[in-house]
């Protein structure tokens, strides 16, 4: 029995490590992924990056105009965080077992949030590119949608956490619907809710840079131009100011959660 | 309750009711950061709406063309740049760009994510490893595809190199999270029993923390179906998202980018279904 | 004594499967103090539920001051539901609002949507609010936060929420299941004086049979969703009790001799 057991455990084991080595195998031949050069390509890609990834004393002359791009990214990603905030609380409220008004526009808020959270950032950036074209807004509706459709998951898994022994007391007082949400819900799931916002804004600029990759916009589309141009001085002090600018929110916004949790 | 604040009874409340209102709102420092926090928000939005380069773009045309174009784009996609083979073809590299990815962030996320607990290691290791990891999150995924591709090209092995930094920083953080909640009396009774570290890892650490570290490694290989996505369109790392690049910047076809975005939900949504199920299954065994 | 709570027949099914109710028949007078016991899942809380229609019953009749509750419409339901209190096991309070807050909570059901929603209270309406906190003796605790409380603070919150709804019943479901036995005995003793001096209807769930001796006029024992026994507190036997809790009443039976006994 007992060396049947280990027996076992051994084939499993075995049996697993066998399927991820013909997976692997599998995805190295479709990709055409080069292991001898994936190894080879760190080292190089360190002597490259300490020889000529770092800015010089001529590259801050491009700081004002990079830092100009940065904060309409930043800005960006805030006001689409913010808004897709606004109508992921709606549609939240109204997918969330707790508080919606029936099942039947439950499950439509829901698989309206679904469709969205599963279409990424830069697919939408693509299909938006087509009627905004490259202005700002391409970037904001992306980073809107896919905001609104994380958001209303993670609030609905908010509320029905928060809330739900509250909403049960007030509504076995008689008080009215909208007067359970302002008094209950939201009170209970706001802080937990700000904590959701403030980190789909750090994970916004981080995609907001890639979006402007793709658009023509933003800190995206200024590192472009000069890692394009081979101007890896002035690419990397945009790089820096990236990481600065994540640092600081980060560093705020674990403050504030600190604060309010 | 803090010593010097000063508490009210309801007494001295109904005695002096004739010279103020009774409050009933509480400041403390939770409210008014909340506060602050949602008052800067709603500024830097506005801020950020007078501030956008419309460049001359009529919204409201643009939207209703929004519309119309996803009309298109759902309900009449079509094939014809590539085939459904192709298509098919390059959903799975995409899916191997992600696979590998997962795979190499994995194993190097076990060896560091073991360093960053820090009830295996000490409290210094622990802060420098969760530091590194800050640091590597901050740089976001595209411009370590971009650095790496000056080195190796562009290709799929700068795609998988870049986008493995942040599978590693995610696991690290999942990783040492499961190990961290492992029970201290389980360590110390191996250690008792005199066992070293490697064998504390191998025989208490992974097993107790396995089911853990599968479902997060499954949740980021999910992810990093998407950065694959992502990847192929903005870095020319192949795969569907280059098809999707391609539609949308020259060939300008809507109806083609629909194919596409099915093809990506059908598998988004297979690959929810299966990570439910994967996860139920481990509950029964596990 | 006139009837205020009538239960006729009442009935609940959940899906296709058991029935959590079948056919339950009881009074409550007017100032009575009734406790509902019954081993776990035996439909306690689902009763206690359908009375107020948090839940609704699938059959029978449920009339409450005369007026038939099951077949209310929504806004008569509200008006209904202003004048029953209830109390939770968990107290079901919004934790991170102030404890006069949250007792204010209780007189929404009578505010208009706006005021409701905006959290208007008029300053008679706030001193209500405190004079009650004080009687339960939480008048030192008025502006704390609802989750710096202890339990047994917590449920007097939640006494008080449901006294400010000047309420004509209190529905209490499991109040002291969470609570240590010194807290336990002061929210009973506060329910107990609410129903004797302010002539407030109490309709307890328990499940501590000693408990519900010591407190209440009358008690209810249900079990698999049929009453079981239905009279005085007084009138109890063992073999009632072994009836309501089934075989493996045998330890609870020599508390009940002890308490007979005293």
């Amino acid at each position: 029995m007992q060396a049947d057991f280990f027996a076992k455990k051994r084939r499993n084991s075995l049996g697993f490590l066998l399927i991820l080595g013909a997976i692997t195998f599998g995805a190295i031949v479709i990709t055409e992924y080069n292991l001898v050069k994936g190894f080879e390509s760190l080292p190089r890609a360190v002597t490259w990056a300490l020889g000529n990834f770092y800015p010089t004393q001529e590259s801050l002359s491009r700081l004002p105009g990079i830092l100009n791009s940065l904060l309409e990214t930043l800005l960006v990603s805030i006001a689409a965080t913010t808004v897709g905030a606004s109508f992921a609380l709606f549609f939240a409220v109204m997918g969330s077992n707790t508080t919606r008004v029936n099942a039947f526009f439950g499950s439509i808020s829901r698989g309206i949030a679904t469709v969205f959270r599963n279409i990424d950032v830069a697919a939408w950036a693509m299909i938006l590119l087509f009627s905004f074209g490259q202005s700002s807004l391409t970037g904001y509706f992306a980073l809107f949608f896919g905001s609104f459709g994380f958001l209303t998951r993670a609030f609905v898994e908010t509320i029905d956490e928060a809330s739900g022994g509250s909403v049960e007391a007030l509504r076995a007082t008689g008080a009215s619907y909208f007067s359970i949400i302002f008094q209950s819900v939201i009170p209970s799931s706001v802080p937990q809710m700000i904590s959701w916002v403030l980190f789909m804004i750090e994970t916004n600029i981080r995609s907001a840079t890639l979006i402007g990759l793709l658009t023509g916009s933003g800190i995206g589309f200024t590192f472009n131009l000069y890692y394009k141009s081979l101007n890896y001085d002035i690419a990397s002090l945009v790089v820096i100011t990236i990481i600065v600018a994540i640092l600081f929110i980060e560093s705020i916004s674990n403050y504030v959660r600190r604060v309010i949790l | 309750m803090e010593a010097n604040e000063q508490v009210v009874t309801g007494e001295q409340l109904l005695n002096s009711k004739s010279t103020k209102r009774i409050k009933i709102k509480t400041l403390t420092k939770s409210t008014i950061v909340i506060r602050i926090t949602m008052f800067f928000l709603v500024l830097l939005t506005i801020i950020a709406f007078f501030n956008f380069d419309y460049k001359e773009l009529d919204i409201g045309e643009a939207m209703l063309a929004t519309f119309a174009n996803m009309k298109a784009m759902f309900l009449e996609p079509h094939f014809k740049h590539f085939t459904f083979t192709h298509a098919l073809h390059q959903v799975f590299v995409t899916l191997g760009l992600a696979f590998l990815t997962t795979l190499f962030g994995a194993i190097i996320a076990v060896f560091l994510g073991l360093l960053a607990a820090e009830n295996l290691t000490s409290k210094r290791v622990s802060a420098v490893i969760k530091g590194a990891v800050a640091f590597i999150r901050a740089v976001p995924t595209v411009l370590w595809v971009l650095i790496f591709a000056v080195a190796a090209g562009l290709g799929s092995v700068a795609a998988v190199i870049g986008m493995t930094f942040h599978s590693v920083s995610y696991l690290v953080k999942a990783y040492s999270e499961s190990f961290e909640e492992l029970d201290k009396g389980v360590i110390e009774a191996l250690q008792a029993s005199g066992a070293n570290f490697w064998q504390i890892i191998f025989q208490a650490v992974i097993p107790s923390s396995l089911t853990y570290m599968i479902s997060w490694t499954f949740l980021r290989f999910e992810i990093n179906f998407a950065v694959a996505i992502a990847m192929g369109a903005a870095a020319g790392a192949g795969g569907i998202g280059f098809d999707m690049f391609m539609a949308s910047n020259f060939y300008l076809d809507i109806r083609e980018i629909g194919t596409i975005t099915f093809f990506i939900l059908a598998v988004a949504i297979l690959l929810e279904v299966f990570a439910t199920k994967f996860k139920k299954k481990l509950k029964v065994n596990g | 004594m006139t009837a205020l709570l009538e239960v006729n027949h009442v009935s609940k099914q959940f899906g296709n499967d058991s029935k959590a109710l079948s056919d339950v028949n009881f009074t409550v007078n007017e100032g009575e103090f009734v406790s509902i016991i019954g081993p776990s899942g035996a439909g306690k809380s689902t009763l206690l539920r359908c009375i107020n229609r948090m839940i609704d019953a699938t059959g029978g009749e449920i009339t409450f001051d005369n007026m038939n509750v099951m077949n209310l419409k929504k806004k008569e339901l509200k008006m209904v539901r202003t004048r029953i209190g209830m109390i939770f096991q968990h107290y079901n309070l919004v934790n991170r609002l102030s404890v006069i807050e949250n007792t204010l909570h209780g007189i929404l059901g009578k505010k208009s949507t706006i005021a409701g929603v905006l959290g208007l209270y008029n300053q008679a309406e706030r001193e209500q609010a405190v004079r009650i906190l004080s009687m339960l003796g939480l008048g030192e605790h008025i502006y704390k936060r609802a989750d710096q409380l202890s339990g047994g603070q917590k449920q007097r919150v939640g006494i008080a929420r449901a006294l400010i709804q000047n309420p004509r019943m209190l529905l209490c479901d499991e109040p002291i299941a969470s609570l240590d036995p010194n807290s336990a005995k002061t929210i009973m003793d506060h329910l107990r004086t609410i129903s004797s001096q302010m002539g407030i209807t109490v309709i307890v769930n328990l499940h501590q049979v000693d408990v519900a001796l010591k407190y209440s006029d009358k008690i209810i024992g249900i079990n698999q969703g049929q009453v079981v026994f239905n009279g005085s507190s007084k009138d109890i036997t063992k073999e009632d009790i072994q009836r309501i809790y089934g075989s493996e009443a045998e330890d609870l039976i020599f508390d009940i001799g002890g308490i007979h006994a005293s």
